[in-house]
């Protein structure tokens, strides 16, 4: 498959990168893991004037764990990065989880955590991860650097609020008020299938009662939807039985699935509702266990 | 003394396979890997909707771009008569469209241009105005009267009807049921697939003008009939046609017909005097070639109180695409769809099936299989599934009663195909104590009480393969038989040349494992060599499991003649007469005195320096090999599934596969076929399939939609074997590529059929989705027919 023609700039700082897409005026694109902008250059969905790699620009491949326990994953920082974790999967289950789902190992080895939330993939796995967990953005511009926080970030399929000349330099994760727990679980058709349904929880526990809530979709909607409204009914609760089963049924009813070939809409509300029930029960058990 | 047969790669060695070692090395010689100077690029333009009539195709802003060198038409090959070319199944097909479009992907323009970056610029730059028409995406809305005609090109065309034909003895059928205790009915639907090998089709077209010969590199399964067929087609004499397919990357029937690229690549070459090459990308191939299956099969058998049967009726009701385009060689319509319930003993059985247009693509390939024979086998353990349950039988007894027995070979089905040879009950045990089946019941039981739902499928088969004797199969006038070269060089190394065409069967392997056994040169002494229709014998090509029972039969015959020339030679090396020579691997020997003898190797050394008076010299022959008879595997396959009931989503707990492909040539390559087959099984059971919107739209025209299982959800596969040899085969040997793929399917829909059977589930269509299987167990109704595609909502 043949892409249409572009140029190619290959920028050693994120000032330089900025400066060309400036330059640009919207007609260039960031390429950072490529596994989402390439097979769409290939198939002729994008027709970008001009590229503008980031892959040289040093400094960009990291992800961390703060001594205050903020989590900042770098523009480079690859899935596997993740997967292959152990403080990150210490620090936030629900990113442990997720790491091994999306995609497949090969496509982990290049792409990246934030070039997947940029790309606002409704049915991308890290968008919805990083909106459970209530992280930001933060984007460099000519003028300087901004935080965005994920609810004003993916604002519709495909739709980030960077401006054309910004680049997300980093994803930060905020730092848990108690212990974090959590957990994604998704519906795919077979490995580097992208979600029929999937459902991240990120719970900040306080002994046995949750202190802070965070539920994320993928799939289920024209864009990842952000169930935190319905998480947030969790708060000051234990995970009894009876609050699961009421959380998940509203978790549900904030899906908003289409009936396609994976299923009809019912369907995927079903497994919304079951995945929920399954996450916080296992939860709830964990922590019995642990006490 | 004689050689060690396993030593020297002869039959039985599990040989690594010879062309391994290029292919994981990068090593291999695509069509794509041919460069030629001077090469010209050409791609094609698709029509983006599914039925429509072309008013205007304006080419001019292609030509502004530098470096188009050609913009092909449908009007300009109609010009040159090639607007239409034949199809395998004596229908036409439009290379390039000129009236109307019939399918979303037709063909409608090519340019040539000097990059494929460039071809592709310009097919984005011409212009082709569509009037939209009624769509038709299943047979059911193509019979309905008043529906759009599709091929309204062709006259005497009755509605879109492509087919109407009947095969078996209807009065004893109804005479089974009307003395019937029980009728059991099935009805369901086997969806549109694609092969989807990993390389695309493509060619390389070269004319040259000064000689007059054109030289075709292509992704082509058959050659030879590609050769014949372009001479029809471009009528150009034979000999001044070479087509050379290199290595095949994959092929699975898909390589089988003859796909407009490639005339089109031809006409270009010719018209620009350069090298052309077309390399299909991902979706073209996905949408526009040759599809498997998309067959509604309905049918109902009778039954004895004990569980004898009695009769079956079958109706199949089939979708063809655009253009009939089956690739199969039978004089049958629905191909050998009769050979359904070949491996049981039923007295009477009688076949209808209507064939339709549709506005999808052509093809109706045989999938890794031998020509409906998937669907046919599919049906028939789908329909004993149900029947055994409505008998309240054991799924193992029922078949076990009703299978044909050892003692009645050869025996003549109901539809009057003969099966010669089996073991059926030996081979049902062996799956059994293998699966666990004897505690499974309890364990059930057990599960669920827990909440857990097990289930076991099991599937058994007899299947035609290896097309086929003269009398009844044939590819446009030419009978199905095949073809080997052998010459062994004075050294007693040798090349081998059959008209097969590997494609990832181990051809270079195995064919040289034959001539090890049949005349003890050592297999790693034999080239093999296949797909160049200047150099091969005339053959009909790998498809329908048939390269081991045609070709392989033929590497056999040739071989042994080459041992009758060597041992006259062996004689007079000898000194004695030809009637005192006796053979043992590797070597003739005086009878009278084992230690007085020539190796195979000092005889074809005489053969070209020290031969007989009188006597040719060299030491080369040919075969061509009509097989007596179809040859006939059985499998036998079973698998344990556990469904999650709260999402529908199943789980292969164990897969047992016991074949009986006769004698095994290479045992690891047999395997590999297997393990290769019960993964495309697997693939259409759970995943696999080709569907369409109301608009003919189709879904899954690249790997994010259309999709193939991976190493990562493909369950293990525990293998067991039976040896029957074919009695009429040269060596014993039996198809297997096939097996596994056909039978497959069945052995994972009856397990997940069974883990519901308590909730009164009969069937759900493959593939067996989450959420198909979700309806089915919360709704205990059957999911029967394959609804178009459900959008929006
Ligand atoms: C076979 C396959 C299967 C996949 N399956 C899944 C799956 O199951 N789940 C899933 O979530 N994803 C899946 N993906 C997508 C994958 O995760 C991508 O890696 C990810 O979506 C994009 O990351 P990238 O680094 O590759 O971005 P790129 O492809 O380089 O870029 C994607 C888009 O984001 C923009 N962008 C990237 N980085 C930045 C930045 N720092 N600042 C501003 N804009 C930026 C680009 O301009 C482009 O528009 C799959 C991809 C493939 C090829």
């Amino acid at each position: 498959m043949y892409p249409s023609r572009f140029g190619y700039e290959s920028p050693k700082t994120v000032e330089e990168a900025v400066a060309i897409l400036d330059a640009h005026g919207g007609e260039a694109k960031v390429l950072a893991g490529g596994q989402s902008l390439v097979p769409m250059l290939k198939l002729r969905f994008a027709a970008p004037e001009m590229l503008v790699d980031i892959n040289s620009i040093e400094g960009l491949r990291y992800h961390r764990v703060d001594a205050d326990g903020t989590i900042r994953i770098g523009a480079l920082c690859r899935h596997e990065d993740l997967e292959e974790d152990d403080a990150v999967a210490k620090a936030v289950p629900t990113i442990a989880a997720a790491a091994p789902l999306v995609a497949d190992p090969i496509v982990r080895t290049r792409g990246t955590f934030v070039g997947s939330v940029c790309h606002a993939d409704p049915q991308g796995d890290w968008a919805a991860a990083m909106t459970a967990l209530g992280g930001h953005i933060v984007a460099q511009g000519p003028k300087g650097k901004r935080d965005i926080p994920m609810k004003d970030f993916v604002i519709g399929p495909f739709q980030n609020t960077l401006a054309f000349n910004e680049i997300a330099v980093e994803a930060v994760i905020p730092a848990p008020k108690g212990v974090r727990v959590g957990n994604y679980l998704k519906l795919e058709r077979r490995v580097g299938d992208f979600a029929t349904a999937s459902v991240a929880v990120a719970l900040d526990m306080v002994g046995d009662t949750v202190a802070n809530a965070g539920i994320a979709l993928a799939g289920v909607g024209g864009r990842t939807i952000n169930a935190n409204d319905a998480a947030s009914g969790l708060i000051g609760k234990k995970l009894t039985a009876e609050n699961i089963s009421s959380v998940a049924a509203a978790v549900a009813a904030a899906a908003e699935p289409r009936t396609d070939h994976r299923g009809s809409a019912d369907y995927k509300r079903q497994i919304v509702k079951t995945f929920v029930e399954r996450i916080l029960t296992g939860l709830a058990n964990s922590s019995q266990k642990a006490a | 003394m004689a050689l060690d047969e396993i030593k020297i790669g002869g039959l039985g060695a599990s040989r690594r396979r010879v062309e391994d070692n290029r292919f994981i090395r990068g090593k291999g010689n695509y069509v794509d890997d041919i460069v030629l100077s001077g090469m010209l690029h050409m791609e094609i333009l698709r029509s983006p909707v599914a039925h429509a009539r072309i008013k205007s195709i304006d080419v001019s802003k292609a030509y502004d771009i530098p470096g188009v060198r050609l913009v092909l038409t449908g009007e300009m090959m109609a010009a040159r008569n090639l607007a239409w070319m034949p199809t395998l199944s004596y229908d036409t097909q439009a290379v390039l469209a000129t009236d109307k479009v019939r399918f979303q992907g037709q063909e409608v323009a090519a340019v040539i241009a000097d990059d494929p970056y460039i071809a592709k610029d310009a097919c984005q730059a011409i212009v082709v105005e569509y009037e939209q028409l009624p769509v038709i995406v299943n047979p059911f809305q193509a019979m309905e009267s008043g529906s759009e005609v599709i091929r309204d090109d062709k006259e005497n065309q009755p509605g879109n009807k492509v087919f109407d034909w009947e095969i078996g003895d209807k009065a004893a059928t109804d005479k089974a049921f009307a003395e019937a205790d029980v009728i059991s009915k099935m009805e369901l639907h086997y969806p549109r697939s694609h092969p989807s090998p990993m390389e695309t089709c493509g060619s390389i077209a070269d004319f040259n003008r000064a000689t007059g010969k054109l030289t075709v590199y292509m992704t082509s399964q058959a050659p030879h009939i590609v050769r014949a067929a372009v001479a029809m087609v471009a009528e150009l004499p034979e000999h001044m046609i070479r087509i050379v397919s290199p290595d095949l990357g994959g092929g699975f029937g898909n390589k089988v017909p003859i796909y407009p690229g490639y005339v089109i690549s031809i006409l270009a070459s010719i018209l620009t005097e350069r090298p052309v090459k077309w390399i299909e990308d991902k979706t073209g191939n996905l949408i526009s070639t040759g599809f498997g299956r998309d067959v509604y099969l309905q049918g109902e058998m009778a039954l004895r109180k004990d569980g004898k049967m009695l009769g079956m009726r079958m109706r199949t009701i089939s979708d063809h695409g655009a253009f009939y385009a089956d690739a199969q060689p039978s004089k049958f319509k629905i191909g050998l769809m009769h050979s359904t319930f070949a491996c049981y003993d039923i007295p009477a059985a009688h076949l209808e099936s209507v064939g339709y247009y549709t506005n999808k693509a052509p093809g109706g390939v045989a999938y890794r299989c031998s020509f409906r024979v998937t669907e046919a086998m599919f049906f028939q353990e789908r329909m004993v599934h149900a029947a055994a349950n409505d008998l309240g039988m054991d799924q193992a007894e029922f078949r076990r009663m009703n299978l044909v027995k050892d003692d009645m070979f050869p025996y003549r089905t109901a539809f009057g195909f003969l099966t010669d040879s089996g073991q059926y009950g030996k081979c049902l045990d062996i799956g059994m104590k293998a699966i666990g089946y004897d505690t499974y019941k309890a364990e059930q039981e057990e599960a669920r009480k827990r909440g857990k739902l097990l289930g076991i499928g099991i599937s058994t088969m007899t299947e035609p393969l290896g097309a086929g004797n003269s009398r009844e199969y044939d590819i446009l006038g030419i009978k199905m038989f095949d073809s080997a070269e052998l010459r062994v060089h004075m050294s007693g190394k040798a090349i081998l040349r059959t008209g097969a065409m590997n494609q990832g069967q181990g051809h270079q392997t195995t064919w040289a494992q034959i001539v090890a056994h049949e005349l003890g040169i050592p297999a790693d002494d034999v080239t093999v060599e296949e797909g160049d229709t200047d150099t091969a014998p005339f053959g009909m090509g790998t498809y329908a499991s048939r390269s081991t029972p045609v070709a392989g039969a033929a590497v056999a015959m040739v071989a042994r003649k080459i041992r009758a020339k060597a041992r006259k030679i062996a004689a007079h090396l000898l000194e004695v007469s030809e009637e005192d020579i006796e053979w043992e691997l590797g070597r003739f020997y005086v009878r009278s005195n084992k230690e007085r003898g020539v190796t195979i190797q000092d005889c074809a050394l005489a053969a070209y320096s020290n031969m007989p008076d009188g006597m040719e010299p060299g030491l080369e022959n040919n075969a061509y090999y009509d097989p007596p008879n179809l040859t006939w595997p059985f499998a036998a396959y079973f698998v344990k599934v556990e469904v999650d009931a709260e999402t529908g989503v199943w789980d292969v707990l164990k897969v047992v596969a016991v074949d009986d492909c006769g004698v095994r040539i290479n045992p690891m390559v047999v395997e590999g076929q297997i393990m290769g087959g019960l993964t495309e099984a697997y693939a259409m059971a759970s995943m696999q399939y080709q569907t369409y919107d109301d608009e003919g739209n189709c879904i899954g025209s690249n790997y994010m939609d259309y999709l193939l299982p991976t190493a990562w959800e493909t369950p293990g596969f525990e293998l067991h074997e039976v040896v029957t040899p074919c009695p009429h085969h040269p060596i014993g040997a039996k198809g297997v590529g096939e097996c596994a793929t056909v039978a497959g399917p069945a052995a994972f829909v009856n397990a997940v059929v069974d883990a519901l059977g308590h909730l009164g589930v009969r069937n759900i269509d493959m593939p067996m989705m989450p959420n198909r299987v979700y309806e089915a167990l919360t709704t205990g109704k059957d999911i029967s027919g394959m609804p178009p595609v459900k959008m929006g909502d």
